[in-house]
């Protein structure tokens, strides 16, 4: 068809007007570009959160203590200390759908080796934690069950504790206060970095449950229960049956509430990304909103441009153009310089978008679906703020077309 | 054959109630080969009548006949296939497409043709630039060309797609005297080689290069006479094919 040469014609037109072609894509080469930028950073972020939460450990689900009473939105999950050890060594016992079972009791201070100190906390826990949390020993050996039970005064280090306490010492070996309590240095833990919350997995003291229990705590307050289930598709299962475990220890009537609350790996994946998500789609649709700014200025420029140029659509309809030729000429126009610019756009999109990622240490993840749409949109935005001016000029009557002055 | 019969012509401009009889009862035929200068004070419908020639603007009352095809019912899309297939207008004010050669100016009329003429359309328009006297000018834009030479790219546009007529509403006006007569010396030219023109104008003169002058007044044809001066042998129109030209008609007085 003439497609082809209507194409040509308004690559000229464009070409013969760079400045006013440049200023009415800047529109849609912005909205392009901050969509396609806030795209490529909240999946990427979404990505990254993904990693980071599967990170924190295999399968794992979590039980925390909770009032029970108001039910629904919880006020703060272990507001109340329901979650005992009993419960942990119950768990271990009877949950066939368990892989592991391990208390964490917080105790939060400063710690001192020699005349070095650093605020962190002090977590108790049982072996399988490190399964659990899939943390892996860097150097030393974590403690064993037996140390549990003599509520040894054993100490595992994260990097991050090490590097405030020993720099480039080896501090295995080394003696370590905490709360006036001396602990032992027996392993560090390899590195794991940033948790999606963003506190530092690598700030922890790992000791005995029933040391920071007894020694450092009030002897009752677990804080949280980590288990593991044995595989993803247990997950479900295992939850259910952690929560028939717990009801029947806690002694409660099929009408009352759940006084624990669990989570599984899979829901915080999902929650943290449902927020990246919807906040991806609020800042997208703000972009969007800017390429339909973009849209309109194409379509008020293209109205400037077809009275500027009425004398020449007048000249072309002189000469034998239909008020279809005119049409075309001046939708194919505005559908390549909305293209145009959602090419610059993309490309816009992207640079800010590694660059941005590069700043601010996150990924960056893009997807040819969405540079696709982009396009797509674009040429949408072409044709439908292209059609009012163009049709404007082509049913421009001739002769008044070209006295126009 | 006559390539313009119009029977009782009338157009009417209603300007807020009131009505304009730009053109009011014209008859007139036009043959093919002829040369015809329309002349007439100011408002008295010529531009008008070559409006409708040029399938530009429709009749309110009467019919036009282009090359024996009734025009008058056609629709919008028709007419612009006319006027790129059968006629080639030639404005006062040149209007030829800004900062576009003139290679290309003349190759505007190809481009919207719907009939497949094979030729490529830069080879045709070459040759019509060649025909002008304008070889040498081809990538020049409007801005790089005298009046004159734009006025010769604008008749060259005319021409490139063979029309029945070429159509010049005061083409002079904006030249001086010897480019007029450059212009003047191209159209003989050109209607020697068997081409129909009209052109419109005030000057006496350059109605005088014309075989045929029509005198307008009020939107009526007062005078339509021969021009023995200007008659030239070599003319596809031989003196048997003139035109049956009524007697000079009275105008109101
Ligand atoms: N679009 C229009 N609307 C209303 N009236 C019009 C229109 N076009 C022309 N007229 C009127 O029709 C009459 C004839 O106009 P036309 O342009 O044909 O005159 P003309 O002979 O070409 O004059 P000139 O020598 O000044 O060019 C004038 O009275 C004019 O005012
Ligand atoms: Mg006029």
């Amino acid at each position: 068809m003439k497609w082809f040469k209507f194409v040509k014609v308004a690559l000229q037109s464009i070409l013969k007007n760079r400045m006013r072609s440049l200023l009415t894509m800047l529109g849609v080469i912005i909205g392009v570009g901050s969509v396609i930028s806030l795209m490529a950073l909240g999946q990427g972020s979404q990505a990254d959160i993904t990693t980071q939460v599967s990170s924190m450990g295999t399968n794992l689900i979590m039980v925390h203590s909770s009032s029970g009473r108001t039910g629904g939105v919880s006020h703060g999950s272990g507001s109340l200390a329901t979650i005992t050890m009993d419960d942990v060594d119950e768990l271990r016992e009877k949950a066939a759908t368990l892989a592991a079972v391990s208390p964490s009791v917080r105790v939060s201070g400063q710690v001192i080796a020699g005349n070095a100190n650093w605020n962190t906390s002090v977590e108790g826990v049982s072996p399988q934690y490190l399964s659990i949390r899939n943390y892996e020993m860097a150097s030393g050996t974590f403690f064993t069950e037996r140390d549990v039970k003599i509520r040894a005064k054993v100490a595992v280090l994260g990097q991050t504790v090490v590097d405030n306490l020993f720099g480039d010492k080896n501090p295995i070996g080394a003696r370590i206060r905490f709360r006036n309590v001396p602990f032992k240095v027996i392993g560090v833990l390899a590195e794991k970095g940033q948790s999606s919350m963003g506190n530092d997995q690598d700030d922890v003291i790992l000791t005995p449950s029933t040391t920071a229990l007894y020694r450092l705590s009030d002897g009752k307050t677990v804080r949280v229960i980590l288990a593991s289930a044995v595989s993803e598709d247990t997950v479900d299962a295992a939850k259910e049956e952690i929560t028939a475990i717990l009801r029947k220890t806690h002694k409660l009537h099929a009408n009352e509430e759940d006084d624990f609350s669990l989570r599984s790996q899979t829901e915080i994946i999902d929650m943290a990304s449902k927020v990246t998500g919807t906040l991806t789609v609020l800042l997208s649709a703000i972009a969007g909103v800017s390429l339909l700014v973009g849209g309109i200025g194409i379509m008020n420029i293209m109205l400037v441009s077809v009275t500027e140029r009425t004398r020449e659509i007048g000249i072309r309809m002189a000469v034998g153009a239909r008020g279809s030729d005119i049409l075309a000429q001046f939708l194919v126009e505005a559908i390549i310089l909305s293209l145009i610019g959602g090419l610059f756009g993309i490309i816009l999109g992207l640079g800010l978008a590694f660059g941005l990622g590069e700043v601010l240490g996150c990924s960056v993840k893009t997807d040819l679906s969405v540079i696709v749409m982009a396009v797509a949109f674009t040429a949408v935005v072409g044709v439908f703020f292209g059609f009012y001016p163009a049709r404007k000029a082509a049913s421009l009557h001739p002769i008044e077309a070209l006295r126009y002055e | 054959m006559e390539t313009i019969l119009l029977k009782d012509a009338k157009k009417i401009f209603s300007l807020g109630g009131e009505k304009v009889h730009a053109l009011d009862g014209v008859s007139l035929s036009i043959l093919s080969g002829e040369f015809v200068a329309i002349m007439g004070t100011s408002g008295s419908g010529k531009s008008t009548l070559m409006n409708i020639f040029g399938c530009l603007d429709t009749l309110t009352e009467g019919e036009y006949h282009l090359e024996g095809v009734n025009v008058s019912g056609m629709d919008k899309a028709r007419l612009a296939d006319v006027r790129n297939q059968r006629i080639g207008f030639v404005f006062q004010g040149f209007n030829l497409l800004p900062r576009t050669t003139a290679l290309e100016n003349v190759q505007l009329p190809l481009f919207y043709s719907r009939k497949r003429k094979g030729d490529n359309p830069k080879k045709r328009a070459a040759e019509a630039l060649e025909r002008v006297g304008l070889g040498n000018r081809m990538d020049h834009e409007p801005n790089q060309l005298s009046g004159g030479q734009q006025q010769r790219v604008a008749i060259a546009r005319a021409l490139v797609n063979d029309p029945a007529i070429i159509l010049a509403d005061e083409p002079t006006g904006n030249l001086d005297s010897k480019t007029t007569l450059d212009v003047l010396n191209l159209f003989r030219e050109l209607n020697l080689q068997g081409i129909t023109i009209v052109i419109v104008t005030h000057e006496p003169e350059v109605g005088q290069h014309a075989q045929r002058v029509i005198t307008m007044r009020d939107g009526r044809i007062i005078e339509d006479h021969l021009n023995g001066k200007a008659l030239h042998p070599g003319g596809r129109v031989g003196g048997a094919s003139l035109p049956n030209i009524s007697g000079p008609r009275e105008a109101i007085s």
